[in-house]
């Protein structure tokens, strides 16, 4: 039982790290732009393809070997997939940004589309088999089973989220887009390149979605066009409910959400006697996050902040 | 909004000229309806349907200035009553109109039921929970396999038939949704000028300037969730009726921002630009269909380029249903 229980805690703490590194890119751009980025889950589909690409080419032929050949592929990927960002917020979001609120958010839409289908057109729709990061080793403890894979995940994404831990709060970077995300106007008066904040926001956000999606196919042993989607809006789920524009939000929604997943896997079923199976966990993520934002209407750190600051332009 | 402006009152002509050439172009198409293929007449039907959609959820977005993102609950909620009362499912076969009746009734609701809980989010907060809705509304459908026949859906839905007349055909459809669409949204367009759209109006603008003038903004609000719900919910019976088959597929995210998708693209607040909108979304990618994958691609890029170009959609909030008949009668 305690095996069970540790185990079950380690697989949330791994999901849970992977949704909070796409979660902290959602939260972000939100922070500086005050928009939801509905094509962040595709830098993660993005990591797991462009990952794919590099170690096949790395293998096969530059005939780099082994663990250096991974590493190498996941830093160009995440890298890459960084600028990917970059490029997408000047050519797509940019031009609107002094529109309507939801303009943006809907070209981001339109991004999402686009890189789905045109990952479809390139690779196939089909799943593809995605390679292991890390040998297969498992432990036993107490009766449960934990991989090394996931005690590598654990420490790849704590190492990427204490990395941007200190950028944001450590460096001179970190203070211009912690200005910029107080309030845009203001830093633009005290000189600040507001323009490059943003851009160091789509490249650090898209750059962890990407990492997040080579651990997440890794984990799982595939990657597919579509799979995005559905972990974007997990990992937004968590930015939520973390309080949308909080960095440390974004990683306590993330965790939450990944225990009330595993845990609601385990015991609804037990819970209500078989009359709710485990398909109905996705009913209980979501209804426990409608609960929460009617208790705390701006999620679970994030600021209450009076409406001017929120709508400092118009809605629709 | 200074593109908008070829139709100016100051240009009378030209609003003349294009409100003409609106009006004959929608008589003409509706006149060679019977005409045309099936499939053709299919493809409107369902425009026709996605202009029902756009009406709306363009109460909630458009007029009350909402996101609502789970917009397609209501419509599963139409579509499963009729898939439920007039089928073997249970053995119920009620006619069509009464079905009209119980699933706008069950539609608004919905519609309250989600509205009160949401009352006091603003934002991004109220798109995710309703999202949130959305979603839960679509896995307890796909799981309550009893109920609802689960993932493979009901099939062998009754024909519907209005006082004696069969509605079986596609052409028959069509009237029925023309007919629909033409009071759905003489109706709503109505509302916006009423004193209750104007309540919704001023909290799209400024809710706590609109409380501070004495409007309910939780009546006004919850009055347009449930409006919008009837309409989805009427939309959702009438197109399981013309499929005769539903399922929750047909009910996913992606479903409900298209919707969302068809009214910014259109003109957002504009019951004609919903119609452009839903043109351009459901009616593009059915011509592109020999391109397969490449037309979503396109489809994707062109959103981008769209919303890029004309933020406010394309047609003018200006041209309105009034100024189409200023411009025909010239008043």
């Amino acid at each position: 039982m305690l095996g069970h229980l540790l185990q079950q805690t380690v697989n949330a703490l791994t999901i849970g790290s992977i949704y909070a590194l796409i979660a902290l890119g959602y939260t972000m751009v939100y922070g500086v732009l005050r928009m939801i980025n509905f094509a962040h889950g595709e830098m993660f589909m993005l990591g797991a393809y462009v990952a794919f690409l590099a170690l096949s080419l790395l293998v096969g032929d530059v005939g780099m070997s082994g663990a250096l050949a991974l590493t190498a592929a996941f830093l160009v990927a995440i890298f890459l997939v960084g600028l990917i960002g970059v490029g997408i917020e000047r050519v797509a979001y940019k031009p609107l940004r002094s529109s309507t609120r939801l303009a943006p958010m809907l070209s981001s839409l339109g991004v999402s589309l686009s890189l789905v289908t045109g990952v479809q057109i390139l690779a196939g729709p089909q799943p593809v088999a995605f390679p292991s990061f890390f040998p297969v080793i498992r432990y036993e403890v107490m009766g449960g089973t934990i991989s090394l894979m996931q005690i590598g995940i654990l420490i790849a994404a704590f190492a990427l989220m204490f990395g941007l831990h200190v950028l944001v709060n450590r460096s001179r970077i970190g203070i211009i887009v912690r200005a910029v995300s107080e309030s845009r106007p203001t830093a633009q008066l005290l000189g600040i390149n507001v323009n490059g904040a943003i851009s160091m926001v789509f490249f650090v956000g898209p750059l962890l979605g990407a990492a997040g999606g080579i651990l997440y196919s890794s984990y799982y042993g595939i990657m597919s066009p579509s799979m995005g989607a559905v972990i974007g809006l997990k990992a937004f789920t968590a930015a939520i409910l973390g309080g949308i524009g909080s960095i440390p939000g974004a990683m306590l929604g993330a965790f939450i959400l990944a225990f009330i997943e595993v845990w609601g896997t385990a015991l609804l079923p037990i819970v209500t006697n078989g009359v709710l199976g485990t398909e109905y966990r996705d009913v209980l993520a979501f209804a426990i996050l409608i609960l929460v934002l009617l208790v705390r209407p701006a999620g679970l750190l994030g600021e209450a902040v009076s409406e001017e600051s929120i709508v400092y332009k118009r809605e629709f | 909004m200074a593109a908008a402006d070829i139709l100016a009152p100051a240009r009378p002509r030209a609003n003349r000229a294009i409100s003409w050439l609106v009006f004959a172009l929608v008589i003409a198409l509706i006149a060679a309806t019977p005409f045309l293929p099936n499939y053709h007449v299919r493809v409107l039907n369902s425009l026709l349907i996605y202009v029902l959609l756009g009406i709306g959820l363009n109460i909630v977005i458009g007029y009350t200035g909402l996101l609502d993102l789970g917009f397609v609950a209501f419509y599963a909620v139409g579509a499963y009553s009729y898939g439920l009362l007039a089928s073997p499912q249970l053995g119920l076969h009620m006619p069509f109109l009464l079905i009209l009746l119980v699933g706008a009734c069950l539609g608004a609701v919905t519609g309250i039921l989600l509205g009160i809980p949401v009352l006091r989010l603003r934002g991004d907060y109220l798109a995710i929970v309703t999202l949130g809705f959305g979603e839960i509304i679509r896995i307890i459908i796909n799981n309550l396999d009893w109920l609802t026949g689960g993932p493979q859906g009901i099939a062998r839905l009754d024909k519907a038939s209005i006082l004696g007349i069969q509605i079986a055909r596609p052409i028959d459809f069509f009237w029925l949704l023309l007919i629909t669409v033409l009071v759905v949204g003489t109706v709503v367009w109505r509302l916006e000028r009423s004193i209750l759209g104007k309540g919704w109006a001023a909290i799209r603008e400024d809710q706590d300037a609109a409380r501070g003038i004495g409007i309910n903004t939780t009546n006004a609000k919850l009055a347009a969730f449930a409006t919008s719900a009837t309409i989805g919910s009427i939309a959702g019976v009438i197109f399981a009726a013309s499929q005769r088959f539903v399922s929750p597929e047909s009910f996913t995210l992606q479903e409900s921002v298209l919707i969302v998708l068809m009214i910014v693209v259109g003109g957002i607040g504009n019951i004609f630009g919903i119609v452009a909108g839903a043109a351009i979304l459901i009616l593009l990618p059915e011509l592109l269909r020999e391109f397969a994958e490449w037309r979503i691609l396109f489809l994707g890029l062109l959103m981008i380029t769209l919303i890029i170009a004309r933020p406010a959609g394309i047609v003018p909030r200006s041209f309105g249903p009034e100024k189409l008949i200023r411009g025909l009668f010239g008043k």
